[in-house]
């Protein structure tokens, strides 16, 4: 299982979005992808297309500075 | 029904390329598959180094609010068009170019952007993509 992380920091819609989406892609079933930014609707919308990808939310956390989310394919 | 996003994108202004391409990348992104069909100044976008040279649906004050909406999109942080043409096609986003458009404006598969291009279609085709997908719009 790898581990791998997507920086979106300071990027606006769409693209942490699509980054998540081609992080997800290349991934393999167990790998956790992990996403982090400071987009707001991205924050929002990144579990919208987990659950529409079937994809399970490890964790979603907020910090100052950006909030890191967290996925298993 | 397939799970899908068909998109003619008619207008050929730059912002409506924005939406048209967040759009189909958004629907790319939640797992749906999506297409674009050009036609008319649409076209116009896809050929060699035509992606910015839409002006913008409104305020365009002969480019110079173009010019602003630039400047903003560059101080926002906003993808360029390049970038989100460039992700649509690696999530698999087809393109489709309307051969009857292309004819009447005069308009040679090698003017076009040929390397994003999946297919060249009528009516036809787009009724084929779009009486499968979800979500149709017309921009």
């Amino acid at each position: 299982m790898a581990e791998i992380k997507v920086d979106v920091r300071g990027e606006s819609c769409p693209v942490p979005l699509v980054e998540t989406r081609k992080a997800l892609k290349k991934a393999v079933s167990g790998d956790i992808i992990e996403i982090t930014g400071t987009n707001p609707a991205s924050r929002k919308e990144i579990p919208m297309a987990a659950d529409a990808l079937s994809v399970k939310i490890i964790s979603d956390e907020q910090t100052a500075e950006a909030w890191t989310i967290r996925l298993q394919k | 029904m397939t799970d899908k996003a068909t998109i003619v994108f008619h207008s050929g202004d730059m912002d409506k390329l924005y939406s048209a391409l967040i759009i189909a990348n958004g629907a790319l992104s939640m797992g749906m598959e999506a297409s674009l069909y050009l036609t008319f100044w649409g076209l116009e976008r896809l050929k060699k180094a035509g992606l910015y040279k839409g002006p913008l649906s409104k305020k365009n004050m002969l480019g110079l609010g173009k010019l602003m909406i630039l400047k903003r999109i560059k101080k926002n942080n906003v993808a360029s068009l390049d970038r989100l043409l460039a992700d649509y096609k690696e999530l698999g986003g087809r393109i489709i170019a309307c051969e009857m458009t292309m004819d009447l404006m005069g308009i040679k598969p090698k003017d076009l952007r040929e390397d994003v291009i999946d297919e060249y279609g009528a009516v036809g085709t787009y009724i084929r993509e779009a009486r499968d997908s979800s979500i149709t719009l017309f921009i």
